[in-house]
């Protein structure tokens, strides 16, 4: 009886970077809410939209995000939280600091409050060819087998879901840069790697020696940090710069 | 429907790093040691200059080993400095914050060079010791040239330890660790033999 007292009176106390529209101008709004045990900032967000008060007991437009596993396998609910970008599902209440700060990852154009847009991602990943072409007019066959050794480390850089959050701590990615971002580079990485994506090799080489590619990073390392899935961005991208020094070496040779 | 890719800023990237290890980098080595020749007296170092004035067509030398590849190396690298963010503030890892340094040290760098060859090899004076003991006499060009040297060989140290991951050399983790440590070695020995060699250019010769 006094434990549910105590965790009845306990409270969150977040401070939310909010923004009306893609053209507003973002301002800070604080909310208090009620502290349940093993709650995450996804839980905070969930309260104020039941209950949209804000601390000074105004009643205020609920705050929108995006969310949908809820286990961190989507990726879509990425925010900045107490400054770093993360999604917030796994930002468990009990390990943050209060009050507890979030904002939208302003890389991306932002659509309201922590919704932002991230097309250039999609971009990205359409420029550098991440995927693997199987479809034809007739039955190709089965393809080539991976080996084993590949497949593990491969299957680390097939975890990345896209969530951004290497993008937002990037300093290359700023308006006066073109650059695609890490995942993308690892992206490339991974199917380069596989037998069939192979094939294709090349062409996803040259895109990264393109406008906005892998020339582009400057080795801050910031995104291995913040990678909720470990993956190792930055030997990806050292792997890429000698794939491609070999082959902008090779191709200049062969002609 | 594949639009050809122009590769024009990735060959101006990987020409930038490449100028700044193979001709600047090995240049600054060079003239280091030239410059270290020094604590063994003004004799020493004199007959180091002799040394490099007898190199056959040294104007050429000069010209496209030394003042073509920095130029380049420092104009672009202001290019490079410029288009760089800068969050070391908000994610102050190790990395990201050498990443501020290296940009950072590469514009001090920038000018320093600039005044040190404006009142040294651009200054009509004969490059002698009693030059540079001139020069370093006076206590506020002595300092500048220790920022100047503690600059430009963190900068070249620490752009020895990304040169390596632009080209693919390093690749995992551990590599990159390690020539991290090996990189702030030659930092501290180069800026040493560079501090030395100002401090004995004090003593009259």
């Amino acid at each position: 009886m006094s434990t549910a007292t105590t965790t009845a009176t306990r409270k969150v106390h977040l401070i939310v970077e909010r923004q009306d529209g893609p053209n507003s101008s973002p301002y800070k709004e604080e909310f208090v809410v009620d502290y349940k045990p093993g709650m995450n900032v996804i839980a905070c967000l969930m309260a104020i939209q039941r209950n949209p008060v804000n601390k000074s007991g105004k009643r205020v437009a609920p705050v929108t995000w995006e969310m949908n596993c809820l286990e961190e396998i989507c990726g879509a609910c990425m925010m900045v939280i107490n400054g770093k970008p993360r999604q917030a599902c796994t930002a468990l209440v009990d390990t943050l600091e209060q009050p507890i700060r979030v904002s939208p990852a302003r890389t991306f154009p932002v659509v309201r409050d922590l919704v932002v847009d991230r097309s250039r991602m999609f971009e990205a990943l359409k420029k550098v060819k991440a995927w693997i072409p199987i479809d034809g007019t007739y039955d190709l066959g089965p393809g080539p087998r991976m080996p084993e050794v590949d497949r593990q480390w491969a299957y680390e850089l097939s975890r990345c879901f896209t969530c951004g959050a290497c993008v937002e701590a990037c300093p290359n990615v700023n308006d006066r840069n073109s650059f695609i971002g890490p995942f993308a580079i690892s992206q490339a990485r991974l199917f380069n790697a596989h037998p069939t994506g192979a094939m294709h090799r090349e062409e996803r080489l040259e895109a990264l020696m393109g406008e906005g590619g892998i020339q582009e990073c400057g080795n801050a390392q910031n995104c291995v940090q913040v990678c909720p899935k470990g993956i190792p961005l930055t030997t990806s991208i050292a792997a890429m710069n000698r794939q491609v020094t070999y082959h902008a070496i090779g191709a200049w040779l062969h002609k | 429907m594949a639009k050809a890719q122009s590769h024009a800023e990735f060959i101006l990237r990987r020409l930038h790093t490449l100028a700044g290890v193979v001709p600047v980098g090995l240049f600054l080595i060079e003239h280091l040691l030239t410059n270290a020749t020094a604590t063994d007296g003004a004799a020493a170092f004199n007959q180091a200059v002799a040394a490099i004035q007898s190199i056959p067509l040294l104007h050429f030398v000069e010209f496209f080993f030394i003042f073509l590849p920095l130029t380049y190396h420092a104009i672009f690298g202001l290019y490079v400095a410029f288009v760089s963010g800068y969050n070391s503030g908000q994610y102050s890892w190790r990395r990201n914050l050498m990443f501020t340094l290296q940009r950072i040290t590469g514009i001090i760098t920038f000018v320093f060079i600039i005044y040190h060859l404006a009142t040294t090899r651009f200054s009509g004076n004969a490059p002698t010791y009693n030059m540079v003991h001139q020069l370093v006499s006076n206590p506020a060009y002595f300092w500048f040239m220790i920022v100047g040297i503690v600059a430009s060989t963190f900068h070249f140290a620490n752009g020895l330890w990304s040169f390596c991951i632009h080209w693919g050399i390093t690749v995992g983790q551990r590599a990159q660790r390690i020539t991290a440590w090996v990189s702030m070695v030659v930092f501290v020995v180069l800026a040493g033999i560079g501090v030395d060699a100002l401090i004995a250019f004090t003593h009259p010769a």
